[in-house]
């Protein structure tokens, strides 16, 4: 566990390092490019100086809020309005004590809990550390899950939360959304202004420009591939702990086999956000599990996930049955 | 001796201080995790006990007759409050969860009351700090467990038993009365 959080707190701050190289290298070559032959390095500098500022300024929003944004886009909304409504007062107490029942298991603060209004089941966590961190989830997952397998699914969360993967997986978002955005203006202005200002004339300019093109194909194909690589690798992992902290492994395999089993589309969830959540939201319709599309897949495949999970069910049978194990608690 | 001599000794002096401090700051802060886990799971108990006097209220207003469960019911609350040790307080949290029992057997036998949005929910409030209670326990456990492993191996030991850290920290058992048996809160 504090190995994991180590490499997370690693990673993230080595991510913020190739970003701020990154944004401060693009903005240089870009004033490069709109220097042209003039060798005025004056342009380069100008670029270099707006590729800080804008690298140190998304790099704090990045650690301070990327949070707030995961939440807005989601459209996820604090549990107050749902505890005055009677209908949801029951789901939402359960919610709520689900979550503050598993962060006293993790032995962390409690997160703030958020419900969004859709009928998918889902669910996330977000955050840049346990003190401050926020666990969402749909109401259609609070309305179809037993208190068995939400316990299971916000133990999923619970351990994201607790080895600091939600600092990594919430600072992407505005991380590689930066570089994504910034390489799109880039290929945009450049093709626009290819033709009157001339730049580009000599040597030095058609280099640079050669480089400021592959950059800007190359950037959002990689920081693609690093969300897919933040992704998937963390599921399996976020699975055993979360399990290990409900001590009943079947819990979250059952929530996830309903969550497998359910064809809704969540409304809210975009590619920037779609590595958040506990299950794909963006559901494939054909080819799942072949070829391209598994490559692009944020989450591993659901069977996967819960034959690991039965596994470990296997070895969980001597066991003393925890808080959420069948017995603890009648059905629903 | 040369003067760099002199300076290896005096870092190897300090090296094996820091390391020392370390090992002693590691089984502090273990103990005082084992601690705070145990005022959790009184923090949680305290909670429980506050909901008791609620539902007891929800209930009397459909079926005031039943006096001698409400009694039951206050009795073990008490109990509760004065719990001091880890033995008591699973006895009297064995109290309490019998009288629960008890209380929600007389609700089932009137419909309205089970109907009741108030009494609903009392009833989710109070499954979800059965629950709590119970990973308090966990969390309990495994911080007794991780403190243990930390002063009884190697060269922790001899800090730890120069240092005092020798009291051992009792474990909750599932063999204690009310450990297993949760009240059946919920009746679908």
């Amino acid at each position: 566990m504090y190995e994991e959080i180590s490499s997370n707190k690693w990673k993230s701050g080595l991510m913020l390092a190739f970003f701020v190289v990154f944004v401060v290298g693009f903005g240089y070559v870009i004033g490069l490019v709109w220097g042209g032959s003039t060798n005025h390095l004056w342009y380069a500098w100008v670029g270099l100086s707006i590729g800080f500022v804008i690298a140190m300024t998304m790099g704090f929003s990045s650690y301070y809020s990327s949070d707030k944004l995961a939440l807005s886009t989601s459209g996820a909304k604090p549990l107050d309005a749902y505890m005055q409504d009677p209908n949801w007062r029951p789901l939402a107490i359960r919610f709520d004590n689900a979550v503050e029942g598993l962060a006293i298991a993790a032995g962390v603060p409690k997160p703030k809990p958020y419900i969004i209004d859709d009928p998918a089941p889902n669910a996330f966590a977000t955050g840049r550390n346990p003190a401050h961190s926020s666990v969402a989830a749909t109401t259609g997952l609070l309305g179809m899950m037993t208190d068995q397998e939400l316990q299971g699914v916000i133990g999923h969360e619970m351990s994201h939360v607790k080895n600091y993967d939600i600092l990594l997986m919430t600072m992407t978002i505005v991380l590689v959304g930066t570089v994504i955005l910034i390489s799109d203006i880039f290929l945009r202005t450049f093709w626009f202004s290819d033709n009157d200002s001339g730049g580009g004339d000599g040597e030095a300019g058609l280099v640079f420009m050669i480089i400021g093109i592959v950059l800007a194909i190359l950037a959002p194909l990689i920081a693609v591939l690093i969300k897919l690589w933040i992704g998937r690798k963390r599921e399996y992992l976020a699975d055993a702990n979360g399990a290990l902290l409900t001590r009943y492994p079947p819990g979250l395999a059952n929530a996830l086999r309903k969550i497998g089993g359910d064809t809704k589309q969540l409304r809210r969830a975009n590619k920037a956000t779609a590595h958040l959540y506990i299950a794909q939201p963006l559901k494939t319709t054909e080819g799942r599990g072949s070829g391209m599309n598994r490559m692009f897949d944020t989450h591993p495949p659901i069977e996967d996930r819960i034959a690991k999970l039965d596994a470990m069910a296997g070895q969980f049978q001597e066991i003393v049955p925890g808080p959420a194990a069948p017995e603890a608690r009648a059905p629903q | 001796m040369p003067w760099w001599g002199w300076l290896l000794i005096v870092l190897a002096i300090l090296m094996f201080g820091g390391y020392i401090a370390m090992l002693f700051n590691r089984l502090v802060s273990y103990r005082n995790r084992v601690d705070n886990a145990w005022h959790q799971i009184d923090v949680q108990l305290n909670r429980r006990a506050d909901l008791i006097p609620n539902l007891v209220e929800t209930v009397k207003g459909y079926a005031a007759h039943e006096k001698s469960t409400f009694e039951m019911v206050t009795q073990a609350r008490s109990a509760i409050m004065s719990a001091k040790s880890v033995a008591e307080s699973a006895k009297a949290e064995g109290m309490v969860t019998e009288a629960l029992k008890s209380l929600f057997a007389v609700a089932e036998n009137y419909p309205e009351l089970k109907a009741n949005q108030n009494f609903l929910a009392l009833q989710e409030e109070l499954a979800g700090t059965e629950n709590k209670i119970a990973y308090a326990r966990q969390f309990y456990n495994d911080s007794v467990m991780a403190y243990d492993v930390a002063r009884q191996r190697f060269p922790a030991r001899i800090i730890a038993s120069s240092f005092g850290f020798t009291e051992p920290r009792d474990y909750f058992e599932p063999e204690t009365p009310g450990y297993k048996e949760v009240p059946k809160v919920s009746f679908s």
